[in-house]
């Protein structure tokens, strides 16, 4: 099998596929793509399959020489992007030669990249999934974020395609986003003038948010509860310490602890506050699980019967 | 019991405010009884304290479905087989060396190190929850006059198999980590071995004894002394 060579790894390049699942009865987290829906179309592009391995690249600065004949695409945060000096287009496959020089400059808005080869990387899963978890050591190579010199492997692939994705579905990425929240898990006890403040006030997202959480700055939240047992944590889920200041779990949360929690952000929405830079401004609305639901549905909906572009 | 929403394909069902024995066996159940009737629509599962998560795939299956189902797989709970849970015991190499906060703990509770020893080996330990890190069991629970609190400034590293008491609940480090907790032992058998099946010697609602063995033991079954406890 043959691969491409990691020249630079850039800031933090992690391989992964869709997530983990089914393995937190050992205390094994998801992994996976902070922004499913770049991730996605970057698979899409080159007709492979919804969970086939990528590169997640955050804030850029990876340089990769094919040692193979196929095709790739680059999607989500804007970034540009060269293959041997020229500036290529994101949200499109383009062939690539053994040989080639990719180049990663570094995100001007947004900050997850997502680079797919055709048919995918072939890292062997660890746990049922070759997602990177760098706190648990596990997927990827050895646990860990890409590192110079390191050989990542895949078959060849065709050279023929060349897809884009519309205009009209490419996400813009900016400095605020709206999350929609279900209540949910210890809301009842957080009394109403606090769900106000919390659903009226802006908060901005700061430098301490990682692939396990983002935390958000802004108006206290504030709840009677004193001491409770630790217990599961959702993807989103909605954590709020002491200090009232928010943390928003992510894929790489841990799978249990025992802060209050006043609900979960849905997943389209997570992925939007992973493409936020530190000081951008979010804000909450709460939404029912029904609408989380018809959101959800008419999403799948939506992107299924997008079309690519021949070119 | 009561069933909360958790997320937008989750809940989150309460079996108590407290944990007990009784408790865990009642999770242990309904773990089984979901694995079995919900299983094309399941994701994952999350066992805690007095507490099950329960991820459904929203792509198959709506809240109703997902609800009403979960319902009726909490309705005929069987503890019969899960009230004892299985019985593992875990061989731990106390001795200062192995366990630097030995003689804290024991000036605390003013008893001698032996004691100690002795009381921790003496407890029969429920696995409550399974968390924090890859293959970290929480057990509990330890008896008052041991229970010790958490170190002001946790350590940098605390090595593998390392086993150790915060509050009432004890532990045995599945890797090394930076902890907080008191360190009163080693423990020679591997927590999780990702290339090994099981992954783990235990499971929530598993029953755990601590047995005291000595250096050549704890070396003949796998153990090394760390340098950096």
């Amino acid at each position: 099998m043959s691969h491409f060579f990691v020249k630079q790894p850039g800031l933090l390049t992690l391989i992964q596929d869709r997530g983990r699942f089914g393995a937190h009865n050992l205390g094994l987290t998801n992994g996976g793509p902070l922004d499913p829906l770049a991730f996605d179309w970057a698979n899409r592009l080159l007709g492979n399959q919804i969970n086939d391995t990528c590169l997640e690249v955050s804030f850029g600065g990876l340089t990769l020489e094919s040692q193979i004949d196929s095709s790739f695409a680059i999607t989500g945060a804007e970034v540009s992007c060269k293959v041997n000096g020229k500036v290529i287009e994101q949200w499109r496959s383009y062939a690539i030669k053994k040989n080639d020089l990719l180049e990663f400059g570094y995100t001007t808005a947004g900050v997850r990249a997502y680079l797919a080869v055709s048919g995918g990387f072939k890292v062997p899963p660890s746990f049922g999934s070759s997602a990177t978890v760098v706190r648990e050591k596990v997927g990827g190579l050895n646990g860990d974020k890409l590192q110079t010199g390191d050989e990542l492997p895949c078959a060849p692939g065709s050279t023929e395609r060349c897809l884009s994705v519309a205009e009209a579905d490419r996400p813009q990425y900016g400095n605020q986003a709206i999350l929609r929240v279900v209540l949910g898990y210890q809301q009842l006890s957080f009394e109403t003038v606090q769900k106000h403040k919390f659903f009226n006030s802006h908060y901005k997202v700061t430098d301490r948010s990682d692939r396990m959480g983002f935390r958000l700055e802004g108006e206290a939240i504030h709840t009677d509860m004193v001491g409770m047992l630790s217990e599961g944590i959702c993807h989103g889920a909605i954590q709020i310490p002491a200090d009232g200041q928010p943390i928003v779990l992510m894929n790489d949360r841990q799978t249990i602890g025992g802060y209050p929690k006043i609900g979960s952000v849905i997943p389209i929405d997570t992925a939007k506050l992973a493409q936020l830079q530190p000081g951008s401004s979010i804000k909450f609305e709460e939404i029912s699980l029904e609408d989380a639901h018809n959101i959800h549905t008419l999403h799948q909906f939506r992107y299924q019967n997008s079309t690519t572009l021949n070119h | 019991m009561k069933i909360e929403i958790a997320g937008h394909d989750a809940f989150i069902v309460y079996f108590a405010d407290e944990t007990s024995a009784k408790v865990s066996a009642l999770i242990q159940a309904a773990v089984n009884n979901l694995n079995v009737q919900m299983a094309e629509i399941l994701v994952d599962l999350v066992p805690s304290y007095a507490s099950l998560l329960v991820i459904y795939d929203i792509n198959i299956c709506d809240h109703f479905e997902a609800l009403k189902r979960l319902k009726l797989a909490l309705s005929d709970l069987n503890t019969v087989g899960t009230v004892s849970g299985e019985l593992i015991i875990l061989p731990v190499y106390y001795s200062i060396e192995s366990g630097p906060d030995l003689s804290v703990i024991a000036e605390q509770a003013n008893l001698s190190i032996e004691a100690v020893i002795d009381i921790h080996q003496q407890g029969e330990y429920r696995v409550y929850a399974i968390g924090f890190a890859p293959g970290f069991a929480y057990l509990g629970e330890v008896d008052p006059r041991i229970a010790a609190p958490r170190l002001t400034t946790p350590r940098l590293k605390v090595p593998r198999g390392a086993v150790a008491i915060a509050d009432r609940q004890t532990a045995v480090y599945p890797a090394p980590s930076p902890g907080g907790w008191n360190l009163i032992g080693l423990c020679p058998t591997r927590m999780f071995d990702a290339d090994k099946t099981p992954t783990m010697p235990v499971q929530v609602g598993d029953r755990v004894q601590f047995k005291a063995i000595n250096y050549d033991e704890f070396v003949s079954l796998g153990g090394e002394l760390g340098t950096e406890l």
